[in-house]
């Protein structure tokens, strides 16, 4: 039998492309209720949940894919989307409406040129709205998450924002 | 000496980091050897970083707003000197946001530090479970929590006794007890402060309630926007275990208890308790039909307890100092102390807690020292996308279950978020509305498509397109919501819609017949206009996108209000205050 080879058309064997993931599949993959778990890790490793991820998943497991895409679909934390090297997580929680979440948003978007859920094109930052980070008297409030870590950033202003992300933009240039 | 910095998510998000490595570099270079260690929110989130300084006698200097460029003057000074730096330490009005308070579930946030077990142990940590297993039968556990009237304190306030009463009688060996962990009211972060300040607690208050009604383990169901506080929690069950508090045989007793933590992955309906258990099973969160109830048929048809983290955070101070301490505070239906974050148009946002029974007017300016700018209280929302807005007039109403519930709102988790006269009223109806609509999980059609339907209507108002008959429509669909849902979610969703209409009808009218908006928030429905303070300096036509103000140097501006886009730039750029927004 053909060793099974990913969606990309490239021979690299499936086990191999998903090597960072088997130490959680040989865990979790046979105990029920651990769906939510794998994909978590899957997206932690990946960034995101591609359908050759899924695919995968769905042959170790044995649980449907169309099933995988459910749960996939229903929780807010699952992206199918790859993300950027920074995620903005904007609250939009009831105190950072109530102190201009909004006036953020409009200003991260004009600023970076992107929509909630889109990443910019040099692939530097994703903007999530995020329903409440619990920092509600620092209102408004986002984190940005990268490999460093998070980093939460509380009484945004307009123009804090924007300086804000010149700064990350310029740090993840020098890096690059 | 020590100094301890706190670093809950608040104060981390201030630049508590930064300012506690500062003072363990200048420390080091000077070479006095003081500890620096951390600890979690003390509540006081208007202050933050806030640095505490221990003498050896244990009296406590705290200083507050301590930015690196701060911590200099407070090393040479006071840590090397012995002064205490007095323009940087709390001031008295400040202590009193404290002092005024009856800390029971947040006795240790802000105190002790989260990541030590001993330090826990020092405070009498630990000792309500031994007490517990050395002393005392399951059912005189549950009697104690009985005497101290504990209600649930995750939104519904039910009596805890008897879901551990009904858990317990539930026949078989395998029970779960489930902590909800995942705080998804927009607004409310008692939860997270607990986990994060003061973790050892809540896995007591679970290790006694597993105890009491005989569960084999507990599960912490945690959000995935909470890093530090599953971190936390992580390092006090692995300090926990080794001391022989959580696993086999504990303090010799036979009874063996452990803990695990599935991090939720991002649903609010995962906050009702069926939800919870399909969101578990690694299933999509949906609730389903009850009975029958958890208790009974649960995680895997097991019998299930679920309790949320300031419910179990009570429990060992309870046990520890009897049922009958705790029902001393509050209320007689409402017995106890609740937490409640401060947030929104308020001077001094934080976390209280109060015995119940305070009124919203004390704890908003009591403590909260009243509205941002000196502005105009106008409403407090309570419990959030379930809850309900209660207004000015309504200020001196007693914070129980009861009261609050007769309102049209709930107490909820205990978020206030506290609006002004700049909030508009069918605007957070709106917000709410949008919330639900996109966190109901679409089985019962009135919440799935009636959410939808009320959000479009509210849409329509606060874009000035609002007809006649709008109100009217709002309120039927909102009958029928609450009628025809399964669960909470659905079954509240239009409490924020009915409450405003309820206290705030005249906004809606105004909004509808007069096409405005009374608190100059919603955007269709305002003009931005230049006064005579203009001087003429052009600033405002050169930031304008969309060219639409029009003057020639050192004369009067005008806004072209047809071409106007209403971004407020040009108010955000005058220096001189001339554009006003009517």
């Amino acid at each position: 039998m053909s060793e099974k080879v990913c969606g990309c058309g490239c021979s690299e064997s499936r086990a191999a492309q998903f090597a960072d993931l088997a130490p959680t599949l040989e865990k979790y993959a046979k105990v029920p209720g651990s769906l939510i778990t794998i994909l978590q890790k899957a997206q932690e490793i990946y960034g995101y949940l591609s359908p050759d991820a899924i695919n995968y998943i769905s042959e170790q497991t044995g649980i449907m894919p169309a099933k995988i895409y459910g749960v996939a679909t229903f929780y807010a934390q699952f992206r199918l989307e790859p993300i950027g090297k920074y995620l903005i997580m904007l609250c939009k929680g009831t105190a950072c409406h109530v102190n201009g979440a909004d006036m953020i948003e409009e200003a991260i978007c004009e600023h970076l040129e992107i929509a909630d859920g889109e990443t910019t094109e040099d692939g530097i930052f994703t903007l999530n709205n995020v329903a409440c980070l619990g920092c509600c008297s620092l209102a408004p409030v986002m984190m940005v998450r990268s490999a460093d870590g998070d980093e939460t950033y509380g009484n945004l202003t307009k123009d804090k924002v924007k300086d804000i992300l010149d700064e990350i933009r310029k740090k993840a240039e020098v890096t690059a | 000496m020590r100094v301890v910095v706190g670093q809950g998510s608040c104060g981390v998000a201030t630049g508590a980091r930064k300012t506690a490595a500062e003072f363990e570099k200048q420390i080091a270079a000077k070479g006095l050897g003081i500890d620096v260690s951390v600890t979690g929110c003390v509540g006081t989130c208007y202050l933050e970083p806030i640095v505490d300084v221990y003498e050896d006698d244990g009296a406590l200097t705290r200083y507050v707003k301590v930015q690196p460029e701060n911590v200099e003057k407070i090393v040479e000074e006071h840590l090397a000197g012995g002064k205490v730096v007095e323009d940087q330490a709390i001031s008295d009005v400040d202590k009193e946001f404290v002092t005024r308070q009856e800390r029971i579930v947040l006795r240790n946030c802000g105190v002790i530090n989260p990541e030590n077990i001993e330090e826990y142990i020092a405070v009498d940590g630990y000792k309500a479970i031994e007490k517990v297993l050395k002393s005392m039968k399951p059912e005189e556990v549950i009697e104690e929590i009985k005497v101290s009237g504990l209600r649930g304190r995750g939104g519904a306030g039910f009596p805890t006794w008897f879901k551990w009463n009904a858990a317990k009688a539930s026949p078989g060996n395998e029970k779960y007890l489930v902590c909800n962990a995942d705080e998804g009211d927009p607004g409310a972060f008692m939860d997270r402060s607990v986990l994060e300040g003061d973790p050892h607690s809540l896995l007591e208050g679970m290790i006694i309630g597993g105890y009491a009604m005989g569960a084999c383990e507990g599960i912490i169901y945690c959000r995935a926007e909470y890093p530090l506080a599953i971190k936390r929690l992580e390092i006090a069950m692995e300090q926990a275990r080794e001391k022989g508090f959580l696993g086999e045989n504990i303090f010799g007793s036979g009874f063996s208890f452990d803990i695990r933590i599935k991090a939720g992955a991002g649903a609010f309906v995962c906050g009702e308790e069926t939800a919870l258990i399909a969101s578990l099973e690694g299933e999509r969160g949906m609730p389903r039909l009850k009975p029958p109830f958890p208790a009974a048929k649960g995680y895997w048809q097991k019998p299930t307890d679920i309790n949320n983290v300031e419910t179990l955070a009570n429990v060992p101070w309870i046990i520890y100092n009897g049922g009958a301490a705790f029902a001393k505070y509050g209320t007689e239906k409402s017995p106890g102390t609740k937490v409640f974050a401060l947030a929104g148009k308020i001077k001094k946002g934080g976390l209280v807690e109060v015995p119940m029974g305070m009124t919203i007017r004390d704890v908003i300016f009591g403590i909260g020292g009243g509205i941002k700018n000196d502005r105009e209280f106008k409403a407090v929302q309570m419990g959030g996308p379930s809850g309900g807005c209660v207004p000015a007039d309504l200020a001196d109403t007693p914070v129980t279950y009861e009261d609050i519930t007769k309102t049209g709102a709930i107490v909820g988790s205990g978020g206030m978020i506290v609006m002004d006269e700049d909030t508009c009223m069918v605007d957070m109806a709106r917000y709410f509305l949008n919330f639900t609509r996109d966190e109901s999980c679409g089985k019962c059609n009135y919440c799935r498509i009636g959410t939808k339907r009320m959000l479009e209507i509210l849409e329509r108002i606060t874009e000035g397109k609002g007809e006649d008959g709008d109100i009217e429509k709002l309120e039927e669909l909102a009958v029928k919501i609450k009628e025809g849902s399964l669960c909470g979610l659905g079954q509240t969703a239009p409490n924020p819609v009915l409450t405003t209409i309820r206290y705030f009808r005249n906004e809606y009218e105004d909004h509808i017949y007069n096409k405005k908006c009374t608190a100059k928030s919603c955007k269709a429905l305002i003009q931005y206009k230049i006064t005579d303070a203009c001087k003429g300096c052009t600033l405002c036509a050169r930031n304008c996108p969309v060219n639409a103000i029009e003057g020639k140097v050192k004369e009067l501006h005008v806004i072209d209000q047809e071409k106007c886009i209403k971004c407020g730039k040009c108010m955000d750029h005058c220096k001189f205050g001339a554009i006003i927004k009517e």
